[in-house]
């Protein structure tokens, strides 16, 4: 009944834990997630496309998982790791186990290891490439697999998660008891370049008065701007900000044109645009407690994040004004301009998981399109 | 913002003794705001009646009041000091309410003092619930249907519009006294009256009850500049209806989503901001409807609880130390994280671990109390476990507990007993649980029986299966099954009894398995950022290699290259074993330091200063059993062990310990068993020349009269197998000796009763002293003021001495010395004595810490802990400089506190088995009035004027006259039952008879009830008549009214009336005490 599972990391450490979810082979950038809750908002975050979440609280799935809480149509992830998966939920909401649910989405997950070592190793080491396997168990053979992985460097994972075709969004923010709320008043056109986008910024762009249209990640800005909206959003979405040169460039086209919200890779193309530079982080930030300080008030936020690479401060200088900076590490968390009508932050304010602190930020977005219209 | 200029001096109010909801977590809060606010430079205050913490001692604040939290008082200290602002979120509930009545009585006006961290109106909105209500409805959150009332005709109005079941609460309360679930008319008037009784504002809240839904709470801080963290999510294991100090909790929340606890977390954010707490912590509770999800508010702490103690040993986040830096105006990102130390406090822990608090309660003190378990709080302690999983931390959490339970034990119950246990909460439901899922039945019907998650039961269910696994198994028990039970907190001591070994054949072979524990940290951060803090816990967990090298697990324990000693902590609090333990670990662990040795401490206790990361070099937060001692053991190797500090706890390890190759220090375990074991101390004290009561020991009826009528009666019995003076009781006859062994205790080969002559009248005297093995000095000698037959323990006593003969004393700390020279004690030792006639007799000796060391450390100004701990790594007491007895020129006495308020039906007679939960310590010039502090500090308010009603047993009438006479002469009028009045009448005092409650109406209890009575004395007539007095002791203590049920109580407390009203009270700080002893104070000749 308990079938083995081994994950394997490029510097040649193998865990040897049981499978759960669905079986076989994937392979992925390994990171860690220190949210205590919403596993499936983050199985579902396209922004993990390329990439195994190792989910540092040890019981996961004790809630289940219920066609409610998704921040896409599918879980991304390439892998799954836990401590100790719940194989009977216990939530009013649940529909199915979070077992059940990797199998139905082919997600092959590994449970029993000791997932705080991984996360130190990886602390200590930096993210890298692995590979889980449950039909593949020599564990040299995995190292050398997990050697060949390419790394998410360089690499554009926008265009496999991207939408195909332009849709209208209508959905609001989920409130307790009601579900999913219905807007009516909608007085603000907003299109949002779908890198990978969270349904929670749809919602939160919708609740607050958004009439809100996802395009492709390549679609031209040309095209954009013929839709006359009040503002773009740039979303999140996964890998390399400076491989997707097709979104900077179109973006490069809007500043000045249009009000622009930016989030995490949508912030980080934004920064690329205005000329700046990025890099990657030595295991990035992903989690739901992060403090960023946002600098004009001085009020501290605790933030949702999930990127593996980050905006170089020392890029911005002359081209952008910092607005937001994380205090764990001082990176660069918010920027914006002040002859044009942007802004942008790297983490996320659309929560799904997370706490709502910046929900505030979809706020001053209508009011910055509200001054400009 | 940078810390506050404008105040210098800050007044903070403890929380008086331990008393049931309201611990030693006010100890360890407390202590973290005082080291945090001198650390930033202010000249803090502090005023506790409680001698046992380790905030009063005298390092701590600048000015240390050991004095009564009463708004006088506390007054007096301002007048005195002149406080700038007063904190007063970290004393607990009292401190609140004393907070509330200055403000109200106009006093921190009149002395310009601001309060910090709450303001008046914010600790108002919290607590009153009315105003809380109409707060919570402004901002769109729910509270359940509720209403306030005065007096039962306002319930009735109330009533209406609410369904039954009902809970019933007095406002302004702490630990929920008087707090109960009514399911009909008849209870609901009774529990109102009830309510209305213990309320201080003489006022109810009258709720919808949310039986069945699950119990949440958040800690919840919040800075200057309004930025709102959550500390920690706890999920309580049981539901609604039961007190969450009652409820196992777990934290983090287990069965939340996301999209849940963010709406909660957004409720809490708005009702900090909404109640108007400025800076702090506070602690929230919410209820959830487990059907719909549907969230109502609880209520809320605007200061530090025990739940932020829970939350901060929790999460490692320091609640107390960041709320006392708030209130002085810094904001969170101005504060670094201790443990990461890179990053800021402003930042929510997330862990990487579950944790799960069980509490403790002490039902066997108090066989008549219900043990039900409702909104009443009735536990005294708790203990905490941390482990990666729930199931490895509910095992830990089980061990830890100190009830001789080492997993989920049988229960042997018929089915519908099971049930029974099921369906009512009870403080043993966790292992019916168990119980009923070995014997099939479903999770379903468990929990449509008791209202629990299903997810706990699951996972109970988990361990029961493996259990079953292991019990099949048997001798071919496999490495990877023997690995599933380690990982799952399974105790070597329970597989060994699932099949049938000893616990050392399971460490056996889990060493040949190569099965051992790592140890992870706790670290706030889930591993993110590393930790500077060897704060650790163990775990099971599977190593990971590197393909083609050996394997290895990731333990973060990094032992030091240091000489280290291991300090075993004293566990859950329960009565008999307290702070005052916890007081003398952590004096251990600083005197270590001080001796540039490592010190690692080893507690499971979350309440306690112990187990706060900054107090020792090393923490190791695990239960102390001998299995996880003996693996810190080897993982850290230290120099030795201590574990004469932590009272009866690690004391049982100190044999299996030592036959394990450990190195016990300070006296050894032989010398200790030479006091404990019957007949080697009869030995002793023969070699001595030393005399003890008579005594013998009985295995049959007929065995137990022979010895009772060598003896003569009256006489002490108790059973050979129990310890702590449980089933103690003193029997004046045959008849007596007969009802004992016929109902009480079975006399048996195997459990013999122990039959000791009863010095009836004799006093007692308590002597704690200090030995390197060549010197022995006296710390102190106490004279208890009741009379023997009182526990040690109960009985308030005096320091020094307030009757007995110098000459007396003398032999007293002669005998002392003889034997702890002969034992040969490197540290502490106490003995107990009776003196009749100038007669000295030895009670007891224990070659360990007492529970009176802090108190003795503050009479005389001398850390007694501390110098012992240097005694035991080798120092001299010449060394140390402590080579003569230091006697005050001043008196302190302690008094004990009783929990008797929390338990309907119980009787508040003192006897050998003891029963109070905490102490307070008066210090005055004089005994009238250090003992009328005591008195205060209790709660036992002394009256100056009215009317004391007295009824004595015929043996003390001729000694009541003259307390009478004094109380007359003080201007009392004496109210007395027919029998005592006649007595005092004859004897020219005026007394006032009154009726009996069994001569007809109306009679003293009315008199009570109706206020007339300022003060009761009333001694019992013997075990067979107590219920007559029963009502009048209840009903005393239910409305407040101070009694004494001894003698030489009633006594003292004439003399400190009279003390009172001649000369008043005056407040003066324990640093000026300890001045006047360099010059004043008087030793005795070595």
């Amino acid at each position: 009944m308990v079938k083995k599972a081994l994950l394997a990391l490029s510097d040649g450490t193998v865990f040897e834990g049981y499978s759960f979810g669905a079986e076989g082979e994937v392979c992925g950038e390994v990171i860690f997630n220190t949210s205590l809750t919403g596993y499936q908002e983050i199985l579902t975050d396209p922004s993990y496309r390329g990439q195994i979440v190792v989910m540092t609280y040890p019981h996961i799935g004790n809630y289940g998982t219920n066609h409610e809480d998704v921040e896409s149509s599918r879980p991304w992830v390439e892998g799954f790791v836990v401590k100790e998966p719940c194989p009977c939920p216990s939530n009013f909401r649940s529909e199915a186990s979070l077992d059940d649910y990797l199998k139905r989405y082919g997600i092959v997950g590994i449970a029993g290891i000791d997932t705080r070592a991984l996360t130190r190793h990886i602390r200590e080491e930096g993210a890298m490439e692995g590979v889980i396997s449950t039909i593949d168990l020599d564990p040299e053979s995995l190292v050398r697999k997990a050697r060949q992985l390419p790394g998410l460097e360089g690499r554009d994972l926008v265009r496999e998660v991207t939408c195909e075709r332009p849709y209208k969004w209508t959905e609001g923010v989920w409130e307790p008891g009601r579900g999913y709320t219905v807007h009516c008043e909608l007085n603000y056109r907003v299109v949002v370049y779908d890198f990978g986008v969270k349904f929670n910024i749809l919602r939160n762009l919708t609740s607050a008065g958004c009439e809100v249209t996802v395009v492709p990640a390549s679609t031209p800005a040309e095209e954009v701007l013929k839709m006359r909206p009040d503002g773009v959003m740039l979303s999140n979405g996964p890998g390399d900000p400076a491989a997707v040169t097709y979104a900077i460039e179109n973006i490069r086209r809007l500043i000045g044109r249009v009000p622009i919200f930016g989030i995490c890779l949508g912030h980080q193309l934004l920064a690329l645009a205005l000329g700046g530079r990025t890099y990657k982080l030595k295991f990035g930030h992903h989690g739901g407690n992060h403090p960023v300080m946002d600098l004009k008030t001085g009020k501290v936020e605790i933030t949702v994040q999930n990127h593996g690479f980050a905006v170089d401060l020392d890029s911005l200088k002359g081209l952008a004004e910092l607005t937001h900076i994380n205090l764990n590490d001082r990176t660069v968390e918010g920027l914006s301009l002040k002859d044009h009508p942007l802004f942008s932050v790297q983490y996320h304010p659309e929560a799904g998981p997370g706490p709502h602190d910046s929900t505030y930020l979809f706020r001053r977005f209508v009011e910055l399109m509200e001054r400009c219209g | 913002m940078p810390k506050r200029e404008d105040i210098r001096r800050i007044l903070i109010i403890g929380s008086g003794p331990i008393v049931i909801g309201q611990a030693c977590e006010f100890d360890y809060s407390g202590t973290q705001a005082c080291k945090a606010l001198k650390e930033e430079g202010y000249r803090v205050i502090l005023i506790n009646s409680n001698p046992a913490t380790i905030m009063t001692d005298p390092d701590f604040a600048d000015r240390t009041y050991i004095e009564p939290i009463t708004p006088e008082m506390v007054e007096a200290v301002i007048r005195k000091e002149r406080p700038d602002a007063l904190l007063p979120t970290l004393g607990g509930q009292t401190a609140l309410n004393v907070a509330v009545k200055l403000a109200e009585e106009g006093i921190l006006d009149r002395y310009g003092v601001e309060m910090i961290g709450a303001s008046y109106e914010a600790i108002k909105k919290a607590e009153d619930r009315e105003l809380f209500k109409e707060s919570m409805e402004r901002i769109g959150l729910r509270v359940p249907r509720s209403g306030c009332a005065r007096s039962i005709d306002e319930a009735m109005k109330v009533l209406e519009g609410i369904e039954y079941p009902i809970i019933i609460r007095p406002s302004f309360t702490l630990g929920g006294t008087g707090g109960n679930i009514a399911y009909n008319r008849e209870e609901f008037e009774e529990y109102v009256r009830l309510g209305l009784d213990s309320s201080p504002y003489r006022e109810v809240l009258i709720e919808e009850s949310l039986i069945g839904w699950k119990e949440f709470e958040l800690e919840v801080m919040r800075d200057g500049r309004d930025n709102v963290v959550i500390i920690c999510s706890i999920e309580n294991l049981d539901p609604m209806g039961i007190h969450t100090g009652d409820s196992i909790t777990v934290a983090p929340a287990q069965t939340l989503t996301d999209k849940e606890y963010q709406v909660m977390r957004d409720a809490a954010l708005a009702i900090i901001r909404e109640i108007g707490v400025d800076t702090g912590g506070s602690n929230i509770q919410f209820a959830v409807n487990p059907e719909d999800g549907r969230m109502m508010v609880i209520e809320m702490n605007p200061r530090v609880s025990r739940s932020s103690a829970l939350a901060s040993k929790a999460t490692g986040f320091p609640i107390a130390k960041i709320a006392a830096k708030l209130a002085v105006g810094y904001s969170l990102d101005e504060i670094p994280n201790d443990i990461t130390r890179k990053t800021p406090a402003s930042f929510e822990p997330t862990i990487d671990y579950v944790v799960v608090k069980i509490p403790r309660f002490a039902f066997e003190k108090f066989p008549e109390a219900d043990q039900t378990l409702t909104t009443q709080m009735k536990s005294v302690g708790e203990v905490m476990a941390i482990g990666r999983t729930f199931k490895e931390s509910l095992h830990k959490a089980i061990r830890s507990l100190e009830i001789e339970s080492y997993g989920l034990e049988r229960r042997q119950e018929e089915m519908d007993r099971i049930r029974e246990r099921l369906r009512t909460p009870n403080w043993e439901r966790i292992w019916y649980i168990g119980e009923a899922m070995r014997r099939g039945m479903d999770v379903d019907e468990i929990h449509s029986l008791t209202s629990i998650d299903r997810w706990f039961l699951d996972q109970i269910r988990e361990l029961v299966l493996l259990e079953e696994s292991i019990r099949i198994k048997g001798d071919g028990l496999d490495r990877e099954t023997l690995f599933r039970a380690k990982e799952w907190g399974f105790s070597d001591r329970y597989i060994a009894a699932l099949l049938g070994l000893k616990e050392e054949d399971i460490r056996k072979r889990r060493e040949e398995l190569s099965i051992r524990p790592v140890y992870k940290r706790v670290d706030t951060c889930a591993a993110e950022f590393e930790a500077f803090t060897p704060y650790l816990y163990s775990s099971y967990e599977r190593p990971f290699y590197k393909a083609g090298e050996g394997s290895g697990g990731d333990c973060e324990a990094q032992p030091t290259e240091r000489r280290k000693v291991l300090i075993l902590g004293g566990g859950p609090n329960r009565i008999g074993q307290g702070i005052e333990f916890d007081y003398c670990c952590v004096h251990a662990s600083y005197a270590l330091r001080e001796e540039g040795i490592e010190s690692i401490m080893v507690n499971c206790n979350p309440e306690t200063v112990s187990t706060d990361y900054d107090t020792s070099d090393r923490l190791y937060f695990e239960p102390l059993t001998l299995e996880d001692v003996l693996n810190i053991v080897e993982k850290e190797r230290p120099m030795g062990v201590i574990l004469q500090f932590g009272g009866q706890t690690p004391l049982k390890l100190a044999v299996p310990l030592e036959r394990h190759g450990v190195k016990v220090l300070g006296t050894p375990p032989d010398s200790i068993d030479r006091a404990e074991d019957r007949e080697r101390f009869d030995q002793l004290l023969e070699d001595l020349g030393l005399k003890r009561p008579r005594s013998g020991v009985a295995r049959s009826l007929e065995e137990a009269e022979r010895v009772a009528d060598l003896i003569g009666y009256p006489l002490m019995v108790r059973p050979s197998y129990v310890l702590g003076g449980r089933a103690m009781e003193i029997v004046h006859s045959r008849e007596g000796l007969l009802r004992y062994i016929s109902q009480a205790v079975k006399a048996s080969p195997e459990h013999p009763i122990l039959i000791d002559k009863f010095l009836e009248g004799a006093i007692e005297l308590d002597v704690d002293a200090i030995s390197d093995g060549e010197r022995v000095v006296i710390g102190g000698v106490m004279e208890h003021i009741e009379e023997a037959g009182v526990h040690s323990g109960d009985s308030a006593c005096s320091l020094p001495p307030y009757s007995v003969r110098e000459e007396v004393v003398e032999e007293v700390c002669r005998q002392v010395r003889l034997i702890a020279l002969e034992l040969g004690v490197r540290g502490l030792i106490n003995v107990q004595f009776a003196v009749i006639n100038d007669d000295v007799y030895i009670l007891e000796v224990n070659p360990r810490a007492s529970r009176t060391i802090p108190f003795v450390s503050k009479a005389i100004g001398v850390p007694l802990a501390k110098l012992a701990t240097k005694i035991m790594i080798g120092r001299s007491l010449e060394e140390l400089g402590f080579t003569r007895e230091v006697i005050p020129p001043y008196t302190c006495v302690k008094e004990a506190v009783f929990p008797f308020i929390k338990f309907p039906g119980v009787d508040t007679l003192l006897g050998p088995e003891m029963k109070s939960t905490g102490e307070v310590m008066g210090v005055d010039g004089t005994f009238g009035k250090a003992f009328a502090k005591s008195q205060i500090g209790a709660g036992n308010t002394l009256p100056s004027e009215g009317k004391v009603f007295i009824s004595v047993r015929d043996e003390d009438k001729e000694a009541i006259v003259g307390v009478a006479r004094d109380l007359v002469e003080a201007g009392f009028t004496i109210m007395a039952t027919r029998g005592t009045a006649r007595y005092l009448q004859e004897r020219l005092i005026p007394a006032e008879p009154v009726n009996k409650v069994a001569e007809g109406r109306p009679h003293i209890v009315d008199h009570i009830k109706n206020g007339e009575v300022a003060m009761v004395i009333n001694t019992p007539l013997g075990p067979t008549s107590h219920r007559d007095s029963y009502s009048i002791r209840r009903t005393a203590l239910i409305y407040n009214v101070p009694y004494f049920t001894t003698i030489a109580g009633a006594k003292a407390a004439a003399k400190a009336i009279r003390a009172i009203k001649r000369e008043g009270l005056d407040v003066k700080a324990l640093q000026d005490y300890h001045e006047i002893l360099k010059t004043a104070g008087r030793t005795r000749r070595v």
